[in-house]
This record gives C-alpha cells, structure tokens and sequence, in this order.
C-alpha cells in the first residue's frame, strides 16, 4: 500500500465524511496533510489524541480524522482543550482554531493559555479573514486591505498571531505557509512533541473571500505569493525592520521551557493530600 | 406611489436601517445574519449613512458596545443569530433592564448542537424573558415595515425598550422577494430624529446600570414589566399610524380565513405563509379551518388572542423550538396559559415542526390536521409531539 494510502485510511474518515466542504485550492487540506503526517511520525496513538476545533472554516477539521474529536463553539476550543487536558492528562490535546477563531472572539483564552502554559498544542489557521461567514475582516486582516466590513479597506492593525502567543508566554511559537508544506510538517511535530503551550501559526490563503476582494489571483499565485515573501527565522534576524515589512517570518520563533501547569497542578493535588 | 423592488430580505432590512439613520451599529458575522451587517457597513463606508460602524471581536462585546451608545444617546442597531444570541444574553438582559431603546434584528437559527445554521425559532426563546419587545415578520416588505417601526416604538417616551424583530433565517434573509421601499423624506417625517430622555451627558450627570439591594429589586423588576406592558398600546398606535401613511396595517394578532373556522393554526414568522396557502388549499376541500398569527410575542397580547380564538373548537400550534422534559412547546404552553381561566377554551394541539430548517410544506399542515382530529378522538392531546420524526 503506498505511504499516503495507508495515512488516508489510518486516519482519515474517508468512508463517512467526505466530500470536505473546503473550496477547492483551500489551504485547509494541506494543513490537515500535514497534521496527520506529523502526528504519524511522532509515533502517538490515535486514540491518545484528542483534536479539538472551533468554528469557522478550520472547525470543520476534527470532523475528517480517526481521532478523539470535539468540534465546539466559537472562539472556545482552548476551553473545551484546558478541560479535556485537565481530565485526563495522559492525552495529547490539539486545538484547531482559525485566526476569528482564536484572536477576536477566543481571543482572550488564547493569552490566558499561552500565560498558564497548559501542554496543549494550539494550531492556527491564519487566512487574514473571516472566510466561511463570507469575508468580513479579521484580527489579522492587514491594514489597507479589504474585505466584505472594510470595502474601503481596513483601517486597523492587524495582530501578528505568532508575536503575539511570544509576549504571552508560550514555551513553543513557530510559523509556516501551507507552501512549505513538509516544512510544516516538521514544525507541528516539534509543536505535539513539546512539553507546554506550544502554538502553530499556519498561514494560509483563502483566495475565495480575501483573494477575489484583494484581486490576489487564484490559489496557487496566492501560493506562490507566500514562497516569494516567506523568510526564515535565522535569515530575518539579520534584517532591517523596513526589509522585513509585510513578509512573513517562518520557522520556530521560540523554543524554551517553563513549569508545565498540569504537572504543577499534579504537585499541589499531592501537597494537600499531604503527599508530598 | 413608491415602486416595489425585487431586493434580498436582507438588503430591505438593511434599507430599513439607513433609512432610519441610525447613528451606531455594532455586530459580529455570523450566518444568517451577514448580508445585513455588511451592506450597513457598506453604506457607512459610502457615505450613505452618518453612523458608527463598530465591527466587534464578540457578540457579546457588541451588545456592550450597543448599550454603551444607547446610553450616549446614538439611535443603536445590531443584527445576530443563534450562536451569537446566546453569547450576548447576558447583556440582552441588561440593555431592557436599563431602558435603552436598541433596535436588533434576529436572523432566526436553531441553537448548537449538533451544529446547524438552519432555521427554527430555538434562539429567540433563549431570551423570551429578556424584556424586550419582540414581534415576527413573514416576508421582506414586513421586515422592512417593522423594523422601520421598531425604531419609532423603543424611543418612544412612552415606551423607551428595546426591540427585537425576528426574521427567520435563509428562508426570509436569503430569498428576493419584491418590496417597497420608502423615501428618505417620509421616513424623516415618521421616524424624527431620537430624543433620548436620559442619556449619559456630562453636563448632566446620571447613574445608568447601577446596583439594586434587595429592598429596591422587586420594584424595579416591577416597574420593568408594567412599562413592557403598557408599550402595547403606542405599538398598535405606531402600527396604525406607519398603515395609515403606507396602507400596509399590523396587529399584534392576524388571522386569515378566521371567519366560521372551527380550528386555527397558529404560527409566528415566515411559516404563516405557508400556512396560509395550506388554509387556502383545505377550504377549498370543505375544511372548515383558518389561521392566527403572532405578530407580537412580547408582550403578548392575551385580548387580541382572546378575540382571535373566540368561538373556535381547537387550536393547531406549530411550535419551532422545544422545551425538553416541559409541558409543550413554548408557544402552545403560553396559549394554554391565556386560555387557562376559559370555560369553553378551544383545545390547543401542539406540534414542534420546521426545527432547523426542515421543511414543512403545505401538506404537512393538512397531515397534522389529521393527526390533531386522531389525537382530539383518543384525549391525547397534552403535551406535544415532534411532528415529522423519521423513525
């Protein structure tokens, strides 16, 4: 059986679920691609992984894969994910969050986990707009750009998810295109590897909203667009701010280690239990 | 005499809410109710209208946001469904409770889970207590009336509530139907420009939203439900005064073919059409049946349903939303309450149908005709039955 038959019929439910509904050229599926071949190299078992979305064109996600799956409300899967991970903290906990998802509407559990650093694995998918509600702008629409609430072009700053998750604590931060997509494969199974708030930002495009109304071509100039303007992390840090305007930053932006919050929570249980 | 244009529900109700030159509008996307928000942010960035458009990171933020305005004195408009109700319901609560007269069109979906974005009336009953006014429209041309006279109604000072208009998702949001729009200049000579009573000034200082202790709660709570009462006669009034400069009259009940019926179906929003033509079609084969609409769910109009139900033997109810483990659904349980006290109350027959977005046709109001004639013949007729339940 060739290797992406036998990932299909691993992890995917490819006999009830499908058709996906994701456009086609929908960066989604290559993430998902990546998601299951990273999680098949770390060698986890299916039934150790919990995968937990919210709402939004990435919520859909859990709904394709063999794994324990929780698609929730908007902007909450971090909750449901602390809850699960708190439960029971022998499972693997990964969110898929969009960037409406996770920085508007959720956008206070993201600091709040990233702060407590809760071993859970925070994947998302930053296509700059709110695609499945039909292109109203996001926390991470770029300034001067439009969209569906912004026909004038948006007059805010957009949040940079990866900087962001940096300032609020998470022991583990990278960022990757769908372009690169065995690049990031490897990025998310350092991410499910780490030990804490680890976070994957995922930059994607969905040329159907924020392509068509930035007159940014089809799917593939748009990924095309993300290999010409990607630069890794060790090369921009020998750049000026000026050279680095409006690329995007690729690799793992932070790697280090703190109290893990499950384990210390483990270490009071036993301290008032007199265990310890 | 204004042209009827063929126009999305959704752009007439956002008409509507230019034409009303609101002053603040803040929302969040969420299906259905989309199409609204985004040609009300249009017409701000045009030019088109002088308001504020806030676009939120949450519904509830973006009834906070509404309150806030409200109280600075803004004519406030936000737009939600489903999902997006039930993460601004904390707030809903507070903005009656503070009297700040917001107007909100409900983009009418069921309530997760299992996830759908379809429609029923689940949403609205979520906040059934929340103290606003709250009325259905079955077509376009009725969204865009009511929610022209929903502004007129909650600043009235009077009445100073907010509104709720409800229309149900995809099936009245999403169609194109023809309506008829009306000039800026009558709309103006209608709807003047909003004249708050207190407003948050600080020239003038109020306390808004303040803390009540025990001794002081009760009445409180007293005076907001006699002043959600007393706002039914300025609602017929405005009613009467927008169908008097447009010819198009609203009540808070209507009925159809009521005259000589000896069962009524009941329904709220756009399943009356429908229900209409299913009436149309059981007439003609000799049944002698009609039906009543709620226009106005809150408050609701126990002398109007009163009259409506008058000599009639049974009463057909079309529930959208459940009340699991409870009595029936939440409308039949409210008729059942009017009737209570009646010595020759008609039967009330309650069926929960057209949960997100299933379809009931036509024909379907004739089966559960049938099926209300077997339940009446063998005294079951407490409670309720989920109508339509493939098994």
């Amino acid at each position: 059986m060739p290797e992406y038959t036998r990932l299909i019929h691993n992890y995917l439910r490819h006999d009830k679920k499908f058709p996906h509904v994701w456009c086609p050229g929908c960066g989604n599926g290559i993430l998902l691609g990546s998601l299951i071949r990273a999680i098949d190299k770390t060698g986890l078992s299916k039934d150790d992984i919990v995968l937990v979305s919210g709402i939004g064109c990435s919520g859909r996600l859990p709904v394709y894969v063999d794994f324990n799956t929780l698609h929730t409300t908007h902007g909450r899967a971090l909750t449901y994910a602390t809850g699960v991970k708190l439960a029971k903290p022998s499972l693997n906990v990964i969110t898929i969050m969009g960037d409406g998802d996770s920085m508007a509407i959720g956008g206070n559990h993201f600091i709040h986990a990233a702060r407590r650093n809760i071993d859970i694995t925070a994947i998302i998918l930053n296509n700059s707009i709110y695609g499945m509600t039909g292109g109203q702008y996001s926390p991470t629409t770029p300034y001067g750009m439009r969209a569906s609430t912004a026909v004038y072009n948006s007059i805010e700053q957009a949040f940079k998810i990866s900087e962001l998750a940096v300032t609020a604590g998470a022991v583990f931060v990278g960022r990757q295109t769908v372009y690169n997509a065995k690049l990031l494969d490897n990025l998310i199974e350092k991410a499910i590897l780490k030990k804490g708030f680890s976070v994957v930002e995922v930059v994607t495009h969905c040329h159907v909203q924020y392509g068509r109304q930035n007159k940014l071509g089809s799917a593939v100039d748009m990924l095309k667009w993300q290999r010409d303007n990607s630069i890794p992390v060790e090369k921009a840090a020998k750049m000026s701010p000026e050279e680095l305007k409006d690329k995007i930053i690729t690799g793992i932006l932070v790697d280090k280690d703190l109290p893990v919050y499950e384990e210390e929570y483990e270490k009071v249980r036993e301290r008032a239990k007199g265990l310890a | 005499m204004p042209k009827r244009v063929g126009m999305e529900v959704s752009i007439a109700a956002s008409e509507a809410v230019r034409l009303a030159n609101v002053d603040a509008i803040a929302a969040y996307p969420i299906t259905p109710q989309t199409h609204i928000v985004e040609h009300l942010s249009e017409f701000v960035a045009n030019g088109e209208l002088d308001a504020e458009f806030i676009p939120v990171e949450s519904e509830h933020s973006a009834m906070s946001v509404c309150c806030g305005t409200s109280a600075a004195g803004a004519r406030t408009f936000t737009c939600t469904s489903s999902q997006g109700l039930a993460l601004m319901s904390e707030i809903v609560f507070i903005a009656s409770a503070m009297q700040l007269p917001i107007v909100m069109i409900l983009a009418n979906r069921s309530l997760s889970g299992p996830l759908s974005i379809w429609n029923d009336h689940t949403d609205v009953m979520l906040v059934r207590d929340c103290g606003w006014i709250q009325c259905f429209g079955e077509n376009g041309q009725e969204i865009f009336d009511l929610t022209l006279c929903a502004f007129k109604i909650a600043e009235d000072h009077r009445v100073i509530l907010p509104f709720i208009v409800n229309m149900d998702g995809f099936i009245l949001s999403h169609v194109i139907e023809p309506v008829e729009l009306l000039d800026q200049e009558t709309v103006d000579k209608f709807l003047p420009v909003y004249k708050p009573v207190y407003r948050l000034d600080p020239d003038n200082p109020v306390t808004m939203g303040a803390f009540a202790m025990p001794d002081l709660y009760t009445e409180t709570k007293k005076a907001q439900d006699e002043r959600l009462k007393a706002s039914k006669p300025v609602i017929e009034e405005i009613w009467k005064e927008f169908g008097d400069l447009t010819g198009r009259y609203y009540s808070p009940i209507e009925t159809y073919k009521a005259e000589g019926a000896k069962t009524l179906f009941v329904t709220m929003g756009g399943f009356s059409e429908t229900a209409s033509t299913a009436v149309d079609m059981m007439r003609e084969e000799g049944e002698p049946v009609g039906l009543c609409k709620i226009r106005l769910w809150r408050p609701f109009p126990f002398e109007d349903f009163w009259k409506a139900v008058k000599g009639v033997d049974t009463l057909i109810v079309i529930d959208r939303a459940t009340s699991y483990g409870g009595p029936g659904g939440p409308v039949a349980s409210e008729l059942r309450s009017a009737l209570y006290t009646w010595e020759d109350a008609p039967k009330v027959v309650d069926f929960i149908a057209g949960l997100a977005g299933r379809d009931v046709a036509p024909g379907d109001y004739k089966k559960m005709y049938q099926r209300a004639q077997q339940r009446i013949a063998s005294g079951d007729i407490a409670g309720y039955e989920i109508y339509g339940v493939r098994e």
